[in-house]
Order: structure tokens, then C-alpha cells, then sequence
């Protein structure tokens, strides 16, 4: 047991976290203390809010890559609330976020799920349709800081215990959906949907059903993530969080979760996001140019997928008796 | 008895195109193929004869490279040959068609023709008008009114197989394989083969035709092979021989599997269907099932057994029947209201159907009964392990953990992980598809025993079946199917291999009924 835990890829990722850091540390010392690792995870936060969403519709075998323009639509409507109707308090703000993501990730999950077209396709579609829709709103003017009231901005600062509630989002998020996907029937199901489909169907689960699920959950988040983002940022235009989804599909797939589906965890997924995260905020103050931190990222998603394609070799069927006790 | 219907090509000296000879192939563990003969002659139609596992596919496999046989020799006009691989069978002129046609759909007829032997021009590159020429041509010459620039996915599928057919043709086959080419065609497009095969005996080349239906056998063949546990059973003209003689050929032998005793008392009915229909798979379906009972469905292949399996399991839907269970009828409109009624699916295709090979045993396991092992929505993992355990136990299912991943388990363990899950479900009524298909002998019998110690526990227990010991051996009543329909319910003396391969093999001995 204790073998599995240390070989798991949750682990190996950990490691190379630690190595990654212990890098940086050797040039950058003061990138080790609590309080900027504390900061590095808050700037993360969005990433892994956003992972944890993808995984799931990755668990699946679907893709959503609609999150960021969910988020950037989600935002400007929010913003614009907060230009609007200043006296509309914050958690109303917070409610109609996470309704509207929830919406946009229903519609992409309806799709999916009764028209039976390719999720790749949907995603795509919805993508360009949620950026079309914000140009449209907003004439594609930005909502710029001074026009937000303190309180839609002070949200996602505010802090307990020395943590800003963004990093508190991300926590209670992860802790909710590691017992989602680990001790919930509709979390079972995602696995087995993802991990065989027919079997599934033969076992008494919509398939259908469940990957629409999946994507109204990553549409909630990103529809929460998208009041986070503009509030933390105070802005709100057209292109924020542009090609951000490409971000969220790699920390998925750093992390280990299979792109066949029926493999992956919360953990994986948010593991995977830190280590983009690190590499984010540890190569320019250690001088290494942007290009050069595009380059680190793309070779840590080739090298982690290779690495789970060699885990996940089809090791052939076994008929050896002495073989299957060793497993 | 020399019939005087047909008559033969008989030049009898003319020697055979192809032959075995003395041609044994083994598998680990099994015979295949024990010292058989078989020879094909030019212009004649040798029907290949014998019962699932005869080794009739073993033989295609020989013919066209894709197996080498462990000793004896082919002769290929009587010069002894060996075929390294499919690319040098196809060379030497042998040529087969399977069941499920290998063509590709984007692709035009005329490609599909000639793919990998394409006429070329200057430069190597495909010379097109004189590739649709040629396909033009072979096409005409079996009557195929089709245009060889047509896609294939355009066509219909007996269209398909005369584009098969044709590409046969086109590498200039003198042998031609055609493994139950009728398994897939309506009456019209049976007919139509007829004429191509008469047309292709014209032109000399000599054709192995495998297939269940004896109609079939009498109407088209010159000669008949027989094989029965990988033996040459007996072989002749087709003229000399009766239908009830190749039957007992086929299946005469003493049932030499021990399956397990029970007392067959049946209790009351569990599952009872009636007018059950279906749009293009199965009409008229009609049948009770008892407590405790075991309820063979015998066929071939293709006769609607699984697709009725599968309605009943609610992931087709039925156009109208009733279906009741314990008496209140019921209507089952997805596999998860099957399961809450009590009845279970353990499907033919286990690898594809069955387990989630990614997920540990125990939640394999506890996957449709994950309502009994969480409270206030949270899945207890004790609860769940007590439940696997307790479900692997009784199939003696033996893993080191239950945590292992079922991927990495043996075929007979994934399929008692699977009958494992239904069991947990504690059903009235389980289903099961082909439950030995596959799996080796050793395995086979405790699968048997188990379905028997399900029934005397009191379940209503389904089996589907082609393999006819274990018809016969298992059930306390067997329904036979051809077409989509029920042709026969039988028990107690009625079994017998015989009658059940004249019913599911529809040979014609209700002429009488017809004619009184």
C-alpha cells in the first residue's frame, strides 16, 4: 500500500515540484519563503480552479475548451453589473457568476449529450460564440478599475488567517471535489464512464447524462473563476484569460490525468497546475526569458504524457497464473 | 443412392486445385486441427461443414497465410507450398470473403477494386482510366451493375459484397473463400449470389463455402467436407448424402463434458414475455421463466438471441410486448431501470461490455450497487469492501488485493468480477451472453457448476449459447431461434443435437404442416 502511494504519479509530480524549486532556490533563495510560496499558490488559484473542472470532463473522455472564454464572458457580465447596479451585494455578484458558468457549461454539456457532437467541436463553437457575445455586450469597450466599487474588488483580497479568499476558493474547492470524485456515486461514475463506456452503459449509467454533468460543473467554475479574475485584476475586456484554456488542458495532463479518460485525480489536476504555476512565477526572477518558460512548460506536458503513456502500455493479456498473483 | 438431380462435373481425374493434406495445427493447450484433408477442385463449390469450434476458421486462417500449419503440407496444384503470409496466399491466387466485408467506405468501388495492386503508369502513379476500366469490366463480368467511380458507402451491403467479390477477382483467385457469406443478406441478395457463384464455377474457380444453413449447402455445393472437433468427419459429393446423415456428421458424438447435476425443480414464474417485437431484430417473442430455472436460447449466429437479451436489459427498445416480472408488468426503458427490476445482462463481449479495466476490483464490483454501500450521499469504502469480498468469495475469485486494477487481471477473473457485479445487485433474473465463449476448458466447467449452484439458490437464470453440449447439458428447457423468431421451445426428449441444428439451421421438415 504504502508502495503504491510513493510510486503514484501524485507523488512523482510532488517530487518534481520540490526538485523544481529546490532549482530555484539554489539561484533565488527568498522564491522558498512561506509568504511567496503563499503568493505563488494565489496567483495559481484560478489554474487550479479551472483544472479541477477540466479534469472531470477529461475523466469523461470529453475536452472543454470553452472554460477561459466562459470566464472572460462571465466576468464582463459581472463587472458590468457592479457599473450598473453598485448596490447589488457581493455574494449576489458571486451567485449570478457561478449561475451563468453553470449555464454555459449546460449548454455545452447538452450538446454533448443529445446531439452527439464531438465535444472538441462543441467547445470550439461555444468558445468563439462566448468571446463573440462579450464583444457584443460591451461594444468591446473595458470596465477599468475605477468604475468597480471597493467591495466587488476587496473579495477576493480579503484576508483570513493571513490567506486572501482566492487561495481559500481554490482549498475548499479542491477539499469538496476530492470528495466528490473519491466518495460520491456521481463521482464513481465519471471514472467509469470515462474508463469504459459500453461497460458502463451495460452497468446501468447514462453516459450521455454524466459527461453533461461534467461540463456544467467545469462551467460553474470557471464561471466562479471569472468574478475572481476580473475583480482580482479589476478589469474586464474582450481577450482576458486568452488562450488560457491551452494552460488548463496542460496542468490536467502534467498532472496525470489520462486524455482517453477514466484516469486522473483532484490532486493530479491541481499538482499539475502548481508545477505551471512555479515555472510562471519562478523563471523571471531567476532571468530566464518568457520564451525559454513556454519552452519548460511544452517540454513538461511532452515528458509527463510520455511518462504516463509508458505507465499505461498495454502490458497484453495475461494468461500466465504466476503472472496475475504477482501483479 | 446415386441421384441422377444434378449433373456432375465429374472428369473425375481432374486434380484438386488445393489441398491439405495431413495438415495438424495446435494451439497451447488445445488441437485445432488434428491430421485433416480438404481439397478444393476447379469449377465446384466444396461446402465446409461442422459446429462452432469444428475448426473451420483455423482452416480459412491455413488457406490464406495468416496461420502455419505444425505439420502436413498444402499442395498447390499438387506441388507442395507454403504460405509465409496472407500477401503470398493472395499471390498464389487464394482469395477470401469474410462475413463482415473488409472494404473501405470513403473510398471509390473502382479503389476498393484494386487497392495495393493498382494498375500504374508513367512515373508510378495510379493510372485511374485504366483502373475504372478494368473494375468496369471485372464488375460486368459477375453481372454487377454498379459504376466503379460510385463511393462505397453508397452502396447497399450486398452491393458491398459483389465489390468484394470483384477485388477477388481482380487478383485473378483461383480459389475463392466465402466464410458464411449469406450471414448478412436479405432472400433477394442470397439469390443473387447464387447466380455469381454458378457464374464464377463457369469461369473454373474453385470455391470453399462455409456455412450453418443446410438449405444453403444443398442448394449450392458439388461436394462436402465435415469436421467435428478438428477431425475430418467425412467428405463426398453432396449428391450421396442426406440431410439427417451430414447432421449426425456434424454433431454425432458423445457429449464427453461432465456438466453438473441438478434436480430441475422449477418454482414459479419469475419473468414472463409476451408479442414481444422489435422493428428489424426479433417479432413475436413469447416465453415464461421460472425460479431457479435454466433457460438455454440456442441459434446461430445472428438469429436475434443477443438483441432480445439486450432489449430485455433495456438498451434497445422494444416496439411492443409486455413484459412482467413477479407478475406486475413492468417497462424497462434503460439498463438502470433493468437493474432495479431484478434483471441482469452479463454481455458476450466482456472485454468491451463488461469490466472498467481502470478501476480497481472492489469498485467494479460495487459500481451498480453503490445506493447500498454510502449513507447521506457519501460511498462508505468499508461498506464496500465488505460487499466485494463477500461477492468474490463466493465466485472464488482469487486477486491479491481487491484494490488491483482489473486491466490487470486473467479473462476468466474479469469475467467473474463481472457476474461478481450483478450479484451484488441481488437479481431475480440473470442474463447470461455466451458465459464460456473464450475461456479454456478448466475455466468452463466452474462457470457451469456456478450457473447450476445460481439456479438451486433460486434464480431464474437466461443462457445464451451456440455451443450445443452446453445447451444441452445446462438447461432445463432450450429455445431455439432463427431469424428473429422463436422456431422452437424444447424439453426433455426433445433434446437432441439433431433436432436442435434442424431447427436453428431451418431445415425444411414442416413441408408436411405446409402440405397437409
Amino acid at each position: 500500500m504504502l508502495k503504491n502511494i510513493l510510486a503514484s504519479r501524485e507523488a512523482l509530480l510532488m517530487g518534481a515540484i520540490i526538485v523544481l524549486l529546490g532549482l530555484v532556490a539554489t539561484r533565488f533563495p527568498s522564491f522558498i519563503t512561506p509568504e511567496n510560496l503563499a503568493s505563488v499558490f494565489n496567483d495559481t488559484s484560478p489554474l487550479i480552479l479551472l483544472a479541477i473542472g477540466q479534469m472531470i470532463v477529461i475523466l469523461t473522455k470529453c475536452i472543454d475548451l470553452s472554460v477561459a472564454a466562459n470566464l472572460a464572458l462571465t466576468g464582463m457580465v459581472v463587472a458590468m453589473i457592479n457599473v450598473v447596479a453598485p448596490d447589488v451585494p457581493v455574494v449576489v455578484i458571486i451567485i449570478v457568476a457561478i449561475g451563468l458558468g453553470t449555464l454555459m457549461g449546460a449548454f455545452n454539456g447538452i450538446l454533448v449529450w443529445k446531439l452527439d457532437i464531438p465535444p472538441i467541436v462543441v467547445t470550439l463553437g461555444t468558445m468563439t460564440i462566448f468571446r463573440g457575445i462579450i464583444f457584443l455586450i460591451s461594444d468591446g469597450k473595458w470596465v477599468n478599475s475605477h468604475e468597480m466599487t471597493d467591495a466587488f474588488k476587496a473579495f477576493p483580497r480579503a484576508e483570513f488567517f493571513g490567506v486572501p479568499t482566492m487561495s481559500w476558493t481554490a482549498i475548499f474547492v479542491l477539499i469538496t471535489f476530492t470528495i466528490v470524485m473519491t466518495r460520491t456515486t456521481m463521482g464513481r461514475s465519471f471514472y467509469a464512464v470515462g474508463g469504459n463506456p459500453h461497460a458502463a452503459t451495460y452497468t446501468g449509467i447514462n453516459v450521455g447524462k454524466s459527461q453533461f454533468l461534467a461540463f456544467t460543473i467545469s462551467g460553474a467554475l470557471a464561471g466562479l473563476t471569472g468574478y475572481l479574475w476580473v475583480s482580482r485584476y479589476a478589469v474586464a475586456y474582450v481577450d482576458i484569460a486568452g488562450g488560457f484554456e491551452l494552460d488548463v488542458v496542460a496542468a490536467c495532463v502534467i498532472g496525470g490525468v489520462s486524455i482517453a479518460g477514466g484516469i486522473g485525480s483532484v490532486g493530479g489536476a491541481v499538482l499539475g497546475a502548481l508545477f505551471l504555476g512555479v515555472i510562471k512565477n519562478a523563471l523571471p526572477v531567476i532571468n530566464v526569458s518568457p520564451f525559454w518558460q513556454l519552452a519548460i512548460s511544452g517540454t513538461a506536458i511532452i515528458i509527463a504524457v510520455a511518462f504516463n503513456a509508458r505507465a499505461n502500455r498495454d502490458k497484453g493479456r495475461i494468461i500466465l497464473k504466476s503472472a496475475e498473483q504477482a501483479q | 443412392m446415386m441421384s441422377q438431380k444434378k449433373i456432375k462435373p465429374e472428369h473425375e481425374p481432374v486434380p484438386p486445385v488445393l489441398a491439405l493434406e495431413g495438415v495438424t495445427k495446435t494451439f497451447p493447450g488445445v488441437k485445432a486441427l488434428s491430421d485433416i484433408k480438404l481439397e478444393l477442385f476447379p469449377g465446384q463449390v466444396t461446402a465446409l461443414v461442422g459446429e462452432n469450434g469444428a475448426g473451420k476458421s483455423t482452416v480459412v486462417k491455413i488457406l490464406t497465410g495468416i496461420y502455419h500449419p505444425n505439420s502436413g503440407s498444402i499442395l498447390l496444384n499438387g506441388i507442395p507450398t507454403t504460405f509465409r503470409t496472407p500477401q503470398s496466399a493472395s499471390d498464389a491466387g487464394i482469395t477470401a470473403i469474410h462475413q463482415e466485408t473488409v472494404l473501405f467506405d470513403e473510398l471509390s468501388v473502382a479503389e476498393n477494386i484494386f487497392l495495393g495492386h493498382a494498375p500504374r503508369g508513367r512515373f508510378g502513379l495510379i493510372d485511374w482510366p485504366e483502373m475504372e476500366s478494368r473494375a468496369a469490366e471485372i464488375l460486368m463480368s459477375i453481372g454487377a451493375e454498379i459504376s466503379p467511380s460510385t463511393k462505397l458507402s453508397d452502396l447497399g451491403i450486398a452491393n458491398k459484397h459483389l465489390v468484394a467479390i470483384s477485388r477477388a477477382l481482380s487478383i485473378d483467385a483461383q480459389v475463392v473463400i466465402m466464410d458464411e457469406p449469406t450471414a448478412s443478406l436479405s432472400h433477394k441478395e442470397i439469390e443473387e449470389l447464387y447466380e455469381l457463384i454458378e457464374k464464377l464455377k463457369t469461369q473454373g474457380k474453385s470455391i470453399l463455402f462455409i456455412s450453418h444453413k443446410f438449405d444453403e449447402i444443398f442448394r449450392i455445393a458439388d461436394r462436402y467436407t465435415v469436421f467435428r472437433d478438428g477431425q475430418l468427419i467425412g467428405e463426398g459429393l453432396i449428391d450421396d448424402v442426406g440431410e439427417a446423415e451430414l447432421v449426425k456428421m456434424m454433431v454425432g458424438r458423445d457429449v464427453d463434458q461432465i456438466f453438473p447435476k441438478r434436480s430441475s425443480d422449477v418454482g414459479k414464474t419469475v419473468l414472463s414475455v409476451e408479442d414481444y417485437c422489435h422493428p428489424t431484430e426479433f417479432a413475436d417473442i413469447e416465453f415464461n421463466l421460472h425460479k431457479g430455472e435454466i433457460l438455454g436460447f440456442y441459434g446461430l449466429v445472428g438469429a436475434g438471441r443477443s438483441e432480445l437479451m439486450q432489449a430485455l436489459f433495456g438498451i434497445t427498445k422494444p416496439s411492443s410486448g409486455i413484459v412482467q416480472i413477479d407478475g406486475i408488468g413492468v417497462s424497462i426503458m434503460s439498463p438502470a431501470e433493468a437493474v432495479a427490476n431484478g434483471i441482469v445482462y452479463v454481455p458476450e463481449d466482456r472485454g468491451k461490455q463488461g469490466a472498467i479495466t481502470d478501476l480497481p476490483i472492489f469498485q467494479n464490483i460495487t459500481l451498480p450497487s453503490l445506493g447500498r454501500t454510502s449513507k447521506n450521499g457519501l460511498l462508505r469504502l468499508a461498506e464496500e469492501f465488505k460487499l466485494a469480498r463477500e461477492y468474490t468469495q463466493r465466485l472464488d475469485l482469487r486477486a491479491a488485493s481487491l484494490d488491483t486494477n482489473v486491466g490487470n487481471l486473467s479473462g476468466g477473473n474479469q469475467q467473474k468480477v463481472v457476474i461478481a457485479k450483478w450479484l451484488a445487485t441481488q437479481p431475480k433474473v440473470i442474463i447470461l451472453d455466451e458465459p464460456t465463449k473464450g475461456i479454456d476448458i478448466g475455466s468452463k466447467a466452474a462457470v457451469h457448476e456456478f450457473m447450476a449452484e445460481l439456479a438451486s439458490q433460486g434464480l431464474a437464470v437466461i443462457m445464451v449459447s451456440s455451443e450445443i453440449p452446453e445447451i444441452l447439458g445446462m438447461s432445463d428447457r432450450v429455445i431455439v431461434m432463427r431469424d428473429g423468431r422463436m422456431v422452437a421451445e424444447l424439453t426433455g426428449n426433445d433434446l437432441s443435437p439433431e433436432i436442435l441444428v434442424r431447427y436453428a439451421a431451418g431445415i425444411n421438415e414442416e413441408g408436411c404442416e405446409h402440405a397437409c
